[in-house]
């Protein structure tokens, strides 16, 4: 049985909001919470089988060049090795997100410095990794383009847009900002490093992965190794973090397949967090350029918002810088740009809520500076700026949440007690100052297959090749299917991430927990209407409560009623709403930060976000995500960048000590708000992508706040304490 | 990670006589392990110290300390004679790393601790310290962390410990035991090389030279500063530490006991820019001599520039805290 919607029309029912369990929202406990605390719950590399080989990758220790031969043979008299693989059918690099295709395969053409151009197979890691130390390659090395400002960019036709006359709209202008600011490549940090288990059985093959979207990785890894999808099997229940860099399937999962078919033997390859960070995604490097004018009112006239970005020759993917700025304030006359370089560095990729992570930050860095400018309060600078419906498209909004959320936040941050006037807090050596930003991010949904079972004996089955990871699904499509058909938490039992199952949507651009969520919704809704059929009844007029059904004034068991499980596939697509209206979801940051004026370092004192993002389904794991965001939001203003060597592109600070996440002691108390919103035109839920949100905007709210402590703009994330020094007087 | 022949040394001797032989000794393990497995370093044979009975920090006959080389980073930091009578080793110890490592970390592998120099770490780059002759990649590369003082055309690495420097104020000794010549005594100050033309050799430890102790002189009087300036609030080397033992008697300075971490290839110290501050009344333009004279020589290597105002800025402020009031 199948249920199916197409997105076609809001949703108004808000049927979520009768039911009566009442574990919707909640903030329930993940039921994989314990496993994972306890180091029970089992993870890609973990779940080795018996007689496994391990693989480790060679790297090409060039930035451009050709592969010409490797010396294999040598390695095999070391101990334990088995085989030494390279060839046309391996990745240069992941896949993008939803490419659903091989991505650039072949060894011999070196295209950036860390390219794993061969795998060692032995007996152990150890083994493994000395080899692949020890291989002897030939190649010819070539000049590559390394810096993207060297390289020179593309203008993608498409990627342009513009409306009216933005530059006679900066001359004509009360007031005009003008600013460029860069920000620079960034690693999603996922704590679990990429690693793939490969086992055939005979045509079958069985890859226990560490991935986002198996429901794309299933034909990615088919299309890359040549073999029908429907020989392959993906499974990835527990994923220890991805942040975008595990959307697509990645070199280690074509090379693990290719060396257990060679060697006839399950091959596990876990990446080193070196080559996670050379191998995996890097988010581009961007510079931008923003104008922003507005009229004698504070009311903007125009926006420019142009973005140069890079990738490896031949990737699609460039980050979509701009992709709120068509929407997020009005103004008459805009300009959005995009551009492109192609350089011989890590692919750039899906990384932290690609897009809006940096665009947002440096268009809400920009308004700040209108804001100051003009000597009007940046709160109201925005509140005056809330266009009522898309000025771009002019497609209606479904919901708009800003203005509360702006409000909200300044009342509960005490935004009143911020000097506008830079620098005039002091404690100490320490300069005080406060800053805010809005956030914002596009909503999608996205099409997802779930199938529920019901049984008589109250327990539901949900089976899906979505994924949860850390993100909470377990939690949250427990939530769903026990609230729609009356279980309590402990009844429901969520199966993820095995291809074998209905695909989902994968996890990636926030759309997860609302798209999968809808298909589990469905087809609870047809379970209950197979239910109703049995009394004769409307499913809309029973109330399903734990494991009972009330009806009138008649009350059974389900067992009374159905004596066999009743299984239905739900599945939901995208449809009209969106396309023919704007969704999104919104927030505001504040942050506090103490910027010592001896050093320049800055720490963060505390920081409040303000978010909306539909109905929440489950409060722990929806702050939980935005608290990560915006950890995410103090790495991008403080501490967080790749350095790319300047000679040949290659990531220098390839890994945890040097490259700085913020760790504990840089993050304070956050404080989330989320409010209480319904999207009808979102999906049956009223639910919206939450995972992005937290970060989009965050840093801005974190360099604005510099500002506000000492007078110093850094235009160049991150503001790492040499850069704030640079703009401080000499007597500290 | 290559394979190795390992055991376990029974004593001291045994330690130092395996060395002798040419094998590598592990301590805590936490820099060696790491560098092993990146093939950095590719012994052939490590000798395990770990259960040697060196893990005792004693107080000395004439008040100072006498540290077991297998005194971990944590209980060195929380021992109450340290807190009271070497603070400054306290709060340098405690600014290094995380929990996790300090309580592997031993005094002797601290002090020996490899360079953090991202090219050394990295064997498809050149770098003369990892494979003499082949070149340094830092030099025109991305140099954030590297040296401004005391560096060579050949190698701009930094010694990053925390701990060091401040032993190195404390005017602290090491106390060596060679297998050929039984135990030797020298100045920590004397432990290190400067990279010049041979930045492979970082040490004056002969083969079959360990470290046993590490020896305090008694507390010193004034007051004792350890200021570490750092990319992110825990977890990151120092760019800029300074450890300051200053002692000021009737508005003038006494005693000024200055080492600088994060900018040179070993804790930095500089007699001069001492004896220049002795005798001297607290101002922030004796300051200024003071760091003209310390930062004489130094020079930045393009992403470390900063390094040079950092410097100056910190010192200021160091000495503002440290001569502050009565000197108390
Ligand atoms: C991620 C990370 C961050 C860190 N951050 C900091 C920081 O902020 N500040 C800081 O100061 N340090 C920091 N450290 C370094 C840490 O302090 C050192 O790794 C540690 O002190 C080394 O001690 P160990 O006992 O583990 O040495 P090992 O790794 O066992 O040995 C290091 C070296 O010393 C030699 N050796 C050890 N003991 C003796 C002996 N008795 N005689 C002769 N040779 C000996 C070994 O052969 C080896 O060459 C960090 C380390 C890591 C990994
Ligand atoms: S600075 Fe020293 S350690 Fe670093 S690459 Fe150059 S020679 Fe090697």
């Amino acid at each position: 049985m199948t249920a199916y919607l197409k997105m076609d029309e809001p949703d108004h029912r808000r049927r979520l909001d009768e039911t009566v369990q009442g574990i919707i929202g909640t903030a329930m406990d993940r039921p994989d919470g314990a496993a994972k605390v306890t180091g029970t719950a089992i993870y890609a590399h973990e779940d080795q089988p018996k007689g496994m080989a391990h693989g480790v990758f060679a790297r090409a220790p060039v930035a451009k060049g050709t592969l010409t031969r490797i010396d294999g043979e040598k390695l095999r008299a070391l101990p334990g090795v088995l085989a030494v693989l390279s060839g046309p059918k391996f990745l240069r690099n992941p896949a993008q997100g939803g490419a659903n295709e091989a991505p650039v395969q072949g060894s011999e053409t070196i295209a950036y410095l860390g390219q794993p151009i061969a795998l060692v197979v032995a007996e152990t890691f150890e083994q493994a990794r000395h080899a692949a130390h020890m291989l002897e390659m030939e190649i010819t090395s070539e000049d590559g383009l390394i810096n993207p400002e060297d390289a020179g960019y593309e203008t993608p036709e498409d990627q342009q847009d513009s409306q009216g006359d933005l530059e006679q709209a900066m001359r004509d202008a009360a007031r005009s900002v003008d600013v460029t600011y860069t920000t620079p490549s960034h690693n999603s940090g996922a704590m679990e490093p990429h690693a793939s288990i490969a086992a055939w059985d005979g045509d079958r093959l069985t890859l226990r992965g560490s991935y986002q979207m198996p429901n794309y990785n299933q034909y990615e890894l088919a299309d890359s190794l040549g073999v029908e999808p429907e020989n392959v099997r993906i499974l990835a229940p527990f994923v220890g973090g991805g942040f975008g860099s595990k959307l697509g399937i990645a070199p280690e999962a074509v090379a693990a397949a290719l060396a257990a078919r060679e060697v006839g033997r399950p091959v596990g390859v876990a990446l080193t967090r070196q080559q996670v960070f050379e191998a995996t995604m890097r988010r581009s490097e961007s510079r931008q350029r923003v104008r922003l004018c507005v009229d004698s009112e504070g009311r903007l006239t125009g926006i420019g918002h142009e973005a140069y970005v890079s990738n490896l020759p031949d990737e699609e993917f460039s980050e979509p810088v701009t992709q709120a700025t068509p929407f997020l304030y009005a103004g008459a006359h805009r300009v959005i740009g995009h551009h492109i370089a192609r350089v011989h560095r890590t692919c750039a990729g899906s990384v932290r809520a690609p897009g809006e992570s940096i665009g947002v930050t440096v268009l809400e860095n920009a308004m700040d500076e209108l804001a100051h400018d003009l000597k009007i309060d940046p709160i109201e600078l925005r509140l005056k700026n809330i266009p009522d419906k898309n000025p771009t498209s002019g497609l209606p909004f479904s919901s708009h949440t800003l203005a509360q959320a702006l409000k909200t936040g300044r009342d509960r941050f005490g935004w009143d007690q911020r000097n506008p006037e830079p620098r005039s807090r002091r404690e100490g050596e320490w300069l005080l100052g406060m800053g805010m930003a809005s956030a914002v991010r596009v909503n999608i949904l996205s099409e997802a297959r779930a199938r529920v079972t019901l049984s008589p004996g109250g327990t539901a089955l949900v089976e899906t090749d979505m994924t949860d990871i850390g993100t909470g699904t377990y939690a949250i499509l427990t939530q769903i299917c026990g609230e729609m058909l009356g279980l309590a938490g402990d009844k429901v039992i969520v199966s993820l991430g095995d291809t074998d199952h209905p695909h989902g949507p994968g996890s990636g651009g926030s759309w997860g927990a609302a798209s999968s969520g809808t298909a589990v919704f469905l087809a609870c809704q047809k379970i209950r209407a197979e239910v109703a059929k049995k009394l004769d009844a409307d499913e809309a007029d029973l109330t399903f409560k734990d494991g009972t059904i009330i009806y009138g004034n008649r009350q059974a068991p389900l067992s009374d009623l159905i004596d066999q499980e009743i299984a239905v596939e739900g599945h939901v697509e995208p449809g009209k709403t969106s396309d023919e209206v704007t969704q999104a979801t919104y927030g505001a940051h504040f942050a506090e930060v103490a910027v010592n004026a001896v050093t320049g370092e800055t720490r963060v004192r505390r920081m409040l976000g303000v978010f909306a993002a539909g109905r929440i389904l489950n409060a722990k794991t929806a702050r939980s995500q935005c608290l990560g965001g915006m950890t995410f939001g103090i790495g991008m203003a403080l501490t967080e960048e790749i350095a790319h060597d300047p000679r040949d592109g290659h990531i220098v600070n390839h890994d945890f000590a040097e490259y700085h996440l913020p760790v504990n002691a840089d993050v304070p108390q956050l404080d989330v708000v989320l409010l209480e919103e319904r999207d009808d035109y979102a999906n049956p839920l009223q639910a919206k992508g939450i995972g992005e949100l937290g970060i989009c905007g965050a840093a801005a709210a974190i360099t604005n706040a510099i500002f506000n402590a000492t007078g110093v703009r850094v235009r160049d994330y991150p503001a790492t304490l040499d850069k704030v020094l640079a703009g401080l007087p000499q007597k500290a | 990670m290559r394979t190795f022949e390992y055991s376990r040394a029974a004593d001291p001797g045994e330690a130092a006589r395996f060395a002798h032989e040419g094998a590598t000794i592990i301590a805590g393990g936490t820099n060696l392990l790491d560098l092993m497995k990146l093939e950095v370093m590719a012994p052939d044979r490590l000798i395990d110290i770990n259960r040697l009975d060196l893990k005792w920090i004693e107080s000395t006959q004439d008040g100072g300390l006498r540290i077991g080389t297998l005194v971990s980073n944590s209980d060195l930091a929380a021992d109450m004679r340290v807190r009271e009578g070497w603070p400054v080793l306290s709060k340098a110890l405690l600014s290094g790393a995380t929990g996790q490592l300090r309580n592997k970390a031993t005094t002797g592998g601290n002090l020996l601790q490899r360079t953090r120099c991202y090219y050394f770490y990295d064997t498809d780059m050149p770098c003369n310290k990892r494979e003499p002759g082949s070149g340094c990649a830092a030099l025109g590369g991305f140099n954030r962390i590297h040296a401004i003082l005391g560096t060579s055309d050949q190698c701009i690495a930094t010694h990053p410990s925390d701990m060091a420097v401040a032993m190195r104020t404390l005017d602290a000794k090491v106390e060596i035991l060679s297998n050929e010549e039984g135990v030797r005594m020298i100045d920590l100050g004397d432990l290190y090389r400067l990279p010049g033309d041979t930045p492979h050799i970082e040490t004056t430890l002969k083969p079959g030279e360990m470290i046993t102790h590490v020896i305090l002189p008694p507390p010193l009087e004034g007051r004792q500063i350890y200021r570490k300036v750092r990319d992110r609030a825990s977890y990151a080397f120092a760019l800029v530490s300074i450890a300051a033992a200053v002692d000021v008697q009737d508005g003038k300075i006494a005693t000024a006991k200055l080492a600088f971490g994060g900018v040179g290839p070993c804790p930095w110290r500089m007699p001069q820019v001492e004896n220049l501050l002795t005798g001297q009344t607290p101002s922030a333009h004796l300051w200024e001599k003071a760091t003209d004279l310390l930062l004489e020589d130094a020079t930045g290597q393009g992403s470390n520039d900063f390094k040079i105002p950092l410097l100056r800025r910190t010192l200021a402020a160091v000495m503002d805290e440290a001569t502050r009031g009565d000197g108390k």
